[in-house]
């Protein structure tokens, strides 16, 4: 059946109300659709509209003018925050969302270096480990699409490294739908099969870049080659690229 | 060397029963004024008659039965309120009629709706104090964090998790608040209600001392109820409080 391992995106128009009256339009003519097994990074400057683009996909913003169909199976989120409850202990937290999937938590966490955390509650966690957290509650019970804003924020290159791999490992082995928010150029490059460039006031989808992986490659030099060529092409994304970073 | 919290409360009471003593010595007037020695006196003696025990349990019945049936509607009407814009206007005005009512005219009217029994007592005292544990929860409904709504909705967190995992942990500061105060609260209104019209409890007692000017055995019971009260906040309520919070240390 047609969109069962699809994601298909049509946003014609979403706005907010203005401060003095009005609308102010963030996304408009907005469409791409994504498969199961490939992993989307939605790429554009820091307030163009990625986290809200992300936000209508989930179904948490319904206030817009198009359709978002998902493939069929359950989502794995992680928000810009790791929204973690404070009054839960990690392993709490883990199985709140876990459903049936609660055994896969201890071999997750120390798969990110998290192993023994399980009892902290997360205030004693600093921020990247709390990000490494929600990646594991997304990641748990194996799910059909992951959803991720900025997953790679706030962790050092080890961190992000180990990060990456596990999410195109997770990705490949289930054949997860992923789609990624990021204003990071290189993280993009790192783990994505296609990059989304959005640009533009209200933003628009101003390119779909095939890419490979960092991860699948062999030649570092390519993707400092097609780094080049994609600022060179979209200059917007000079503002906001950070330094290399493996990925 | 600062003493610790238990030595000070210690100290603390033990100041109030020497200036009580020292008042009722220098006043000279033990109809009017007696010490600690003549209240705990008579506590001793209706303790042994089974005259206060048997009244204590009867208010202490009534408290429980009014605290509980508040606590649970005030809850769920200001959660509702402080979650639907349109419930609240609903809501808000009875909540505005019943907080500004006059404790006597609701205990009156349910005497004479009802009935003079037990069933009026619990309800006139439930009415009183829903729309201030209402009024209290409301403000924590409010202060919900809609990312935790999100999340619960993206992660499809079933309704029983959700409720006791991620609302009630919010709300419970503000259940606490709701809780201490109304203890505290129900209790002073139940003797009201017993004191107009029930045969029993601590208010019926109280306007039997009140009739025969019974000072001592007026200290005694008020006394004897609050620490009660106390002892049940300290029991119950404090350490609910304390495991709730937990997680901020």
């Amino acid at each position: 059946m047609p969109g069962d391992d699809e994601l298909i995106v049509q946003v014609a128009g979403k706005a907010y109300a203005a401060a003095r009256g009005g609308r102010h339009e963030v996304l408009r003519d907005l469409a791409f659709t994504g498969r199961r097994g490939e992993i989307l990074a939605v790429l554009g400057p820091s307030g163009t509209g990625k986290t809200t683009l992300l936000r209508i996909i989930l179904g948490l913003d319904r206030a817009f003018e198009g359709r978002v169909t998902l493939p069929r199976g359950h989502l794995g989120v992680m928000f810009q925050e790791p929204r973690l409850l404070p009054w839960l202990s990690v392993a709490d937290n883990l199985r709140l969302t876990a459903g049936t999937a609660a055994a896969e938590i201890p071999g997750l966490l120390a798969q990110l270096g998290l192993a023994g955390t399980e009892t902290q509650y997360p205030r004693g966690l600093s921020l990247g480990m709390a990000r490494r957290v929600a990646l594991v509650r997304a990641l748990l019970g194996r799910p059909a699409m992951l959803v991720l804003d900025e997953p790679f924020a706030s962790l050092d290159p080890k961190a992000g490294g180990d990060m990456a791999r596990l999410l195109v490992r997770a990705a490949r082995r289930d054949a997860a739908l992923v789609v990624l928010a990021t204003h990071d150029l290189d993280q993009a490059l790192g783990v994505a099969d296609r990059l989304l460039m959005l640009g533009d006031r209200p933003a628009r989808l101003v390119a779909d870049w095939p890419n490979r992986p960092a991860a699948a490659r062999t030649d570092s030099s390519a993707t400092h080659d097609m780094r080049q060529n994609l600022l060179t092409r979209f200059p917007f994304l000079r503002a906001d690229v950070a330094p290399e970073v493996a990925p | 060397m600062t003493p610790s919290p238990a030595t000070t409360r210690v100290l603390s009471l033990a100041g109030f029963l020497g200036l009580w003593w020292a008042g009722a010595l220098l006043a000279d007037k033990p109809a009017l004024l007696p010490g600690p020695a003549a209240v705990l006196g008579f506590a001793w003696r209706a303790t042994l008659s089974g005259a206060m025990p048997r009244n204590i349990a009867f208010t202490g019945l009534r408290v429980a039965a009014a605290f509980t049936i508040s606590m649970l509607i005030g809850a769920a009407v200001g959660y509702l309120a402080g979650r639907s814009p349109h419930a609240d206007m609903l809501i808000d005005p009875w909540l505005v009629i019943l907080l500004n009512l006059p404790v006597l005219v609701v205990v009156v009217l349910c005497y004479i709706w009802v009935g003079l029994n037990d069933v009026a007592a619990v309800v006139a005292v439930a009415l009183v104090k829903i729309p201030t544990v209402a009024v209290t929860v409301r403000e924590g409904a409010r202060a919900l964090d809609p990312g935790f709504d999100e999340l619960a909705a993206v992660y499809r967190v079933p309704l029983g998790p959700s409720v006791r995992r991620i609302i009630v942990p919010q709300l419970a500061p503000y259940l606490a608040a709701a809780g201490r105060s109304g203890l505290s609260i129900t209790w002073k209104i139940v003797l009201i209600v017993e004191l107009l019209g029930r045969p029993n409890g601590v208010g019926f007692a109280l306007d039997e001392l009140f009739q025969t000017f019974n000072v001592a055995g007026i200290l005694a019971y008020g006394l004897s109820f609050a620490a009660l009260m106390l002892l049940v906040e300290g029991a119950l309520l404090r350490p609910w409080e304390e495991r709730a919070n937990a997680w901020r240390r």
